[in-house]
């Protein structure tokens, strides 16, 4: 096992190299520099900014210098592989490691609660609808599994404010950094994937629960509530787990709509306004920041698959 | 003495889209305290739903028993609560299934599925279960019982773990082992070796079986007395001899027709039955048998024999309005 994640973190150097290439050609690709004005700066001025952060260089030095591979026109080595992922073009005063130090652990925050709501509504709603299958509860725990598929952040938010903070007034309209401040936000982040679980659960549950095995624990005399929680689970949530990697980095980098709505200062907003104002050192280390989540956390969910299926192995 | 287990009219349906499914009508049995009686029939005719509601482990819905009884120390197994039902699963009456590759948890430990019911029924301690668990392994004949204990199913052959699942039935000493053709996904020489553990088990535990197969050979070597099934009817029922040296249902006697026997001085042709067996939906209201049978008469068509016995032979009973001793066959 130590063996295979050795190898796995290994074979994700190609993979991060590929992508920061890919993040650095894209964002050098579109129109237009970070220096670009509507009314335009003196030739001089931009020549002069250029110059100060390397951007006269040619493309391949711009590339080696943000990894950190060469020395930088102030003569250091001062790259992604030093954890520097530069200066932002747009805020002056603070570097990109500033930002994401700012930034960052709002957006991770506000992830990690929606993706607990999204399990923690999506596996019990999903269980139920199986077990109950056609009764009121199936219908109703997937009448919110359509609701919560079909009906995008953006008008969940909205709703969300209108009903509980406006007209109930439980909770704040905005803002972030009190407990009662972020629930709406990480209802209305988490809600579309607690959706997407139940029916995976309910779909994978109704399987299971039709098994020889499970037939096999009632008639040794187990209690329902054992062959559900100790037969049952554990095999219906193996299918379950494979979306937990790719939706955990969906909901963090996906939370740029909530944090607007909800006026949360997080990363999200950031990496859109940096894409619009070209600051190219935002954008690349967001990405590649959130291209190594994403990895990492498709790592945890193999690690998670091999210790819930015990037929897997890593060699 | 009392029959051990006594069956009465059992009757389960199941509502499909299609209609119901008539899948065991009126079935009554009697299984005495360490006896072994086999069970056979076509797939389909409702040996395993039969069976299966001794313990009431059909699925509801779609399932449902409808009517009869299952008497067994003196209650009707039918009549309990979950509470009680549950306590002569696994306990009292065990069972073990067809195929052995899916029926074991994928997921656990083979200790842990044996330890459980021993935690269960016998309110054993972890430590308790887990030395026993080792016995059980040991008695049916795994090797380095100790160590595998803690292996995961698919780290067995399927003929181990048809001996696993056996030494789970086993575990709380019930007084009826019910196999639903626990041989039938085995290969032959598996086979072999399953069956001698079960006999020789039987010898030292002393529990009554019901071995459900459709292989008339296995059965031949292991139980007592054998009832046959169609269309979820018992239609002949006998001990062991008296059905293979003088049968009386036409279906019996083209079900060992279809068996090949090394005894055979010619070489006989395997004739298999023709036909197939009647929907369960739409049930005649005759024999069953009817349009299969090379015995038939007209009487057949209008009532439905039930079970009577055999005159001159104990225990042997048979539903033909017919007797095959003093017919001629109708060739087709
Ligand atoms: N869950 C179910 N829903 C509907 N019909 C069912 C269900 N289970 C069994 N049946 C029907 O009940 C009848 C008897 O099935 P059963 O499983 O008892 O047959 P069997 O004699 O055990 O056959 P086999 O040798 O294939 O195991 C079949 O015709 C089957 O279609
Ligand atoms: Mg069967």
């Amino acid at each position: 096992m130590t063996r295979y994640i050795i190898r796995r973190i290994l074979s994700m150097i190609p993979v991060l190299i590929f992508i920061s290439l890919v993040t650095f050609a894209l964002a050098h690709a579109v129109p237009g520099g970070p220096f670009d004005r509507e009314k335009p700066l003196p030739a001089e001025i931009k020549a002069n900014l250029n110059r100060y952060y390397g951007l006269d260089q040619p493309l391949w030095k711009q590339y080696t210098d943000w990894i950190g591979l060469t020395r930088n026109p102030s003569g250091e080595y001062a790259g992604v592989l030093q954890f520097k992922f530069g200066p932002s073009y747009s805020s002056r005063s603070r570097t990109v490691n500033d930002i994401f130090r700012a930034h960052l652990p709002v957006s991770a925050q506000l992830g990690f609660w929606a993706l607990c709501i999204a399990v923690g509504m999506g596996v019990p709603l999903g269980i139920i609808a199986a077990l109950k299958q056609n009764s009121f509860w199936d219908y109703f725990s997937m009448a919110i599994a359509i609701f919560g598929v079909s009906v995008p952040n953006i008008v969940l938010g909205p709703i969300f404010i209108l009903i509980f903070a406006l007209t109930l007034g439980w909770f704040p309209v905005a803002g972030w950094g009190t407990p009662a401040q972020m629930v709406m936000p990480a209802f209305a982040l988490g809600l579309n994937s607690s959706a997407l679980i139940a029916r995976l659960t309910r779909a994978s549950m109704l399987q299971v629960i039709r098994e020889d095995y499970i037939r096999t624990a009632r008639a040794k005399g187990l209690a329902e509530r054992v062959v559900i929680i100790r037969h049952a689970l554990k095999n219906a949530f193996i299918p379950v787990a494979t979306i937990l990697g790719p939706m955990f980095a969906a909901l963090l980098t996906g939370t740029f709509v909530v944090e607007q709505i909800f006026a949360i200062p997080g990363m999200g907003k950031y990496f859109i306004t940096s894409i619009t104002n070209r600051d190219y050192p935002v954008v690349m280390g967001t990405t590649l920041l959130y291209a190594v989540f994403l990895v990492i956390a498709n790592l945890i969910v193999d690690i998670t698959y091999a210790y819930l299926d015990p037929r897997i192995h890593y060699e | 003495m009392a029959p051990l287990l006594q069956v009465r009219g059992l009757t389960t349906i199941f509502d499909t889209q299609d209609g119901v499914v008539h899948a065991v009508n009126g079935v009554s049995f009697d299984l005495n305290e360490g006896e072994t009686l086999g069970v056979v029939g076509e797939s389909g005719c409702g040996k395993s739903v039969s069976m299966l509601s001794i313990l009431r482990l059909i699925p509801e819905p779609p399932g449902r028993i409808v009517g009869g009884e299952v008497l067994f120390e003196g209650r009707d197994l039918l009549k309990l609560d979950q509470n009680e039902i549950r306590k002569i699963r696994g306990n009292k009456i065990a069972m073990i299934f067809q195929d052995p590759m899916t029926s074991l948890n994928p997921v656990l430990t083979i200790g842990q599925q044996i330890s459980e019911a021993l935690e269960l029924h016998l309110n054993m301690t972890k430590e308790e279960a887990r030395q026993r668990t080792i016995e059980l392994l040991r008695l049916v004949h795994i090797p380095e019982a100790e160590s595998r204990v803690n292996d995961y199913p698919h780290q067995f052959s399927g003929g181990m773990r048809q001996r696993v699942m056996i030494a789970m039935a086993l575990s709380c000493n019930p007084k009826v082992l019910i196999a639903d053709e626990p041989t039938t996904a085995l290969d032959v020489t598996i086979q072999a070796q399953i069956v001698d553990l079960v006999k020789e088990l039987r010898r030292e535990l002393g529990m009554a079986i019901i071995w459900i197969t459709h292989d008339l050979g296995i059965v031949a070597g292991l139980a007592h007395r054998v009832q046959v099934m169609y269309a979820g009817y018992i239609v002949e029922r006998a001990n062991v001899h008296d059905l293979y040296a003088n049968p009386r249902h036409p279906y019996t006697l083209g079900l060992l027709r279809s068996l090949p026997r090394l005894d055979a001085r010619t070489r006989e042709k395997l004739t298999p039955i023709e036909g197939l067996p009647p929907d369960l939906i739409t049930l005649p209201l005759g024999c069953p048998f009817y349009p299969r049978c090379s015995y038939r008469v007209p009487r057949c068509l209008d009532e439905n024999p039930a079970l009577h016995a055999v005159d001159g032979q104990d225990g042997h009973e048979v539903a033909c309005w017919v007797d095959v001793t003093q017919r001629e066959e109708i060739r087709a």
